[in-house]
């Protein structure tokens, strides 16, 4: 048993969850050639406009769900909304945010980028402090625009021109299809004045996507608001990002190789659970701990993956040969 | 027979004082404590070479003299030059250095000082970096200028929870990398920086694990000799440093180890003892305290912090070290302490330690200042505390060897009590 432990604690993360991505990526985008459907309540950002894929977006059909007209969505028609939930939540709760390190294909798409920008030697950018407090709130925005526009819309005060005006806006409408070979998605559509804003707006942030990721590590996801709706029930999940702050030093470790600039990863030492709003559970912090257990991931409370002083200076390639 | 008298010189007599200081020192490391390891005569010959001989280590290599641990050794070695930190602790260049600093100041600064004053070094280091961290430290940066001395100052804030420390900092690292990659001519490499950063994690992943057998029931090292090893860290050739401790290590490990009686085991901290002033070490351990973990810039504040890196270019490197040296810093010049309170009683915990001995250099007023604190948040967690003001002189002897003494035999009595 001590001998998995360690070897789980030793484990190379980078090269783990490289292949741990890939294999997630091709189930999401190609699950339908495999005749693979888990259905569309998934917490992450596999978009459903892709016909072949093996699971999709829960944001398409919750905001189909929720437009409907007030009398039928709290009658018989709000049962499949609440399944609906259920089921997505049911989901979420297995993996909590890991869904955004390790399974959303929009995530590993940019991560992928990244590794380009590495392999061109461009260093990345990163956001001071006041940049970043103001940017991480947009993401409730957009996660008000998805719950809250279409219960507008079932209501009558806006028009169905709005109908999944997030996805209009999305760029995982625009990218994930491509992965099929399927450029549909790309258009502007100049019907009316709202479609025109919305898919043009869509079209720019995708524009941005590559941009921004190009030289920001993660960039979408700082706004994107299925990382907000995540936040909200990560306390019922069952995988968990906890902190001992007796044992950290505060070194700042973590929060050096945190794509998501969490400062609070290595300056709270008094929160057990240090999940945050932006984490995006890659769990590289924890991989760049040199304490041991000042960081760990537990299922249920046990231990799973834990940070270590040997497993810290093995990746770091400090100690020569640990055994 | 002598004929002819000889007057010494000032730097002879220097020297002899020194030597004296030392081999009073290395007297008793090796011959008064029950714990001995063969492998650490490495050490004892090093100081012998250094101090008694004054044999230099590095004739060729380009010398960077550093003032205070922030100075980032990966970065001067990656430049093709060798740190040596020139924290003194010898009385004699304490004395040399009174007439630069008021009598008050504190004995690490006025020796330091009096080294250079007397330029009678046997590495003299052939550019001065001085990290703002201290007043005192900060303005002998100055003074040693004045005696003649290239000092590259190294601007190092007072705060460090701060986004805005962390950044100012990060650009001081990278200030000192261009001055001192502009005074080698020559570039910094990333490969070269890379190979730097990993020697010196290596060195740290020896000395953490070093200190992981220090936890156990029997520590196989006694804190004199662990200090010792630290401080040869300061001038020591690398290589030379990393194998001597892989003996170390070793050794330690394969000992079977049994002591009959089982000493008090102290946390050492405060203002860092510096070879030859192990005073109040070698006290403690001579009246049967044995220091199992120290906080200390002269020891485990030097290696415990490792770098980071995610992405192995020039840009992130150069930024994860600065961090280091800034984020985890226990340092008492920073504005707020409750990190080093939270290391003391995280290692008291750690290493079943039974009570702390916390020193002040005279003079020090960061130590002094924090003395309270400390005091309370011990006492809030029941950890017993004894708390001393010393120097360099030898005086006062007597009394702090009572003080101490009083102190662990207390620390007996509460065992006793359990």
């Amino acid at each position: 048993m001590s001998k998995i432990k360690k070897a789980i604690n030793y484990m190379d993360l980078r090269k783990v969850r490289f292949w741990v991505q890939i294999l997630f990526f091709v189930f999401f985008i190609y699950g339908g050639y495999l005749a693979i459907d888990l259905g569309n309540e998934m917490p992450i950002f596999s978009c459903g406009y892709n016909r072949e894929n093996g699971g999709g977006c829960y944001f398409l059909g919750l905001q189909h769900q929720l437009a409907r007209p007030w009398d039928r969505l709290f009658g018989m028609a709000g049962i499949g909304v609440l399944t609906g939930f259920l089921t997505f939540l049911v989901w979420f709760i297995v993996f909590n945010k890991a869904w955004c390190g390790y399974a959303c294909p929009l995530g590993t798409l940019q991560d992928w980028i990244t590794s380009l920008r590495k392999m061109l030697k461009i260093p990345y950018s990163s956001y001071t402090l006041e940049q970043y407090k103001f940017l991480k709130t947009i993401k409730y925005v957009f996660l008000f625009i998805v719950i809250v526009f279409p219960l507008l819309l079932g209501l009558g005060l806006l028009n169905s021109e709005w109908r999944g005006a997030f996805c209009d806006m999305c760029p995982g409408r625009l990218i994930v299809p491509l992965f099929t070979l399927d450029f549909s998605q790309w258009y502007i559509d100049f019907s009316s004045k709202t479609t025109l804003f919305l898919t043009a707006f869509g079209m720019s942030f995708t524009a941005l996507f590559f941009v921004g990721s190009f030289i920001k590590k993660r960039f979408f996801c700082f706004f994107c608001p299925m990382s907000a709706m995540h936040y909200i029930f990560s306390d019922w999940a069952v995988l968990k990002l906890k902190k001992d702050g007796d044992k950290c030093t505060k070194c700042g470790d973590c929060y050096n190789v945190c794509d998501m600039q969490i400062k609070d990863i290595a300056d709270d030492v008094k929160s057990k659970n240090i999940l945050r709003d932006d984490c995006i559970f890659c769990m590289k912090c924890v991989a760049a701990c040199p304490e041991d257990d000042a960081l760990h991931v537990d299922i249920l409370s046990m231990k799973v993956f834990s940070s270590t002083k040997g497993g810290f200076t093995k990746r770091m390639e400090f100690s020569k040969d640990e055994k | 027979m002598r004929n002819k008298r000889v007057i010494e010189s000032p730097k002879q007599r220097q020297n002899r004082h020194k030597a004296m200081e030392c081999a009073a020192v290395l007297e008793k490391l090796r011959n008064d404590f029950d714990i001995r390891l063969e492998s650490m005569s490495y050490f004892y010959d090093l100081c012998e070479k250094v101090y008694l001989k004054r044999e230099p280590i590095y004739p060729k290599s380009v010398k960077v003299g550093t003032m205070c641990l922030q100075v980032p050794s990966e970065i001067i070695y990656a430049l093709d030059a060798v740190p040596i930190r020139l924290c003194n602790g010898f009385h004699t260049d304490d004395e040399i250095g009174s007439d630069f600093a008021t009598s008050k100041a504190c004995p690490l600064v006025k020796a330091t000082i009096g080294e250079f004053s007397s330029g009678n070094f046997s590495d003299k280091p052939d550019v001065v970096v001085s990290p703002t961290t201290c007043d005192q430290k900060a303005k002998s940066g100055a003074i040693i200028e004045s005696l003649g001395y290239e000092v590259f100052d190294m601007e190092f804030p007072r705060t460090k929870e701060s986004e805005e420390a962390r950044e100012y900092w990060r650009r001081s690292v990278r200030r000192f990398t261009k001055d001192l990659a502009k005074f080698q001519n020559k570039k910094l490499r990333r490969g070269k920086l890379k190979e730097a950063i990993k020697k010196v994690g290596y060195a740290q992943h020896l000395y953490h694990q070093l200190n992981e057998l220090r936890k156990g029931e029997n520590p196989p090292i006694n804190g004199n000799d662990m200090f010792l090893l630290t401080n040869a860290f300061f001038f020591d050739e690398l290589e030379s440093w990393t194998r001597a401790v892989e003996k170390v290590l070793d050794e330690a490990k394969n000992r079977d180890i049994k002591t009959p009686k089982h000493s008090v085991r102290i946390v050492y901290t405060g203002s860092p003892p510096v070879f030859p002033n192990l005073k109040i070490p070698l006290i403690i351990e001579q009246s049967d305290g044995l220091i199992v973990a120290d906080e200390t810039c002269s020891s485990n504040r030097m290696f415990n912090d490792m770098v980071s890196v995610d992405e192995w270019f020039l840009y992130d490197m150069v930024d994860s070290v600065a961090d280091r040296y800034l984020k985890g810093c226990t340092c008492p010049i920073f504005t707020k302490n409750s990190d080093r309170i939270r290391r003391i009683i995280e290692l008291v915990k750690s290493h079943k330690a039974e009570g702390v001995v916390y020193q002040a250099f005279a003079g020090c007023q960061v130590y002094e200042m924090e003395q309270r604190s400390v005091l309370e948040a011990m006492e809030k967690e029941g950890i017993p505390i004894l708390y001393l003001e010393s120097d360099y002189s030898p005086s006062h002897l007597g009394q702090l060897t009572t003080r101490i003494e009083a102190f662990i035999e207390s620390l007996k009595n509460r065992r006793r009590k359990r």
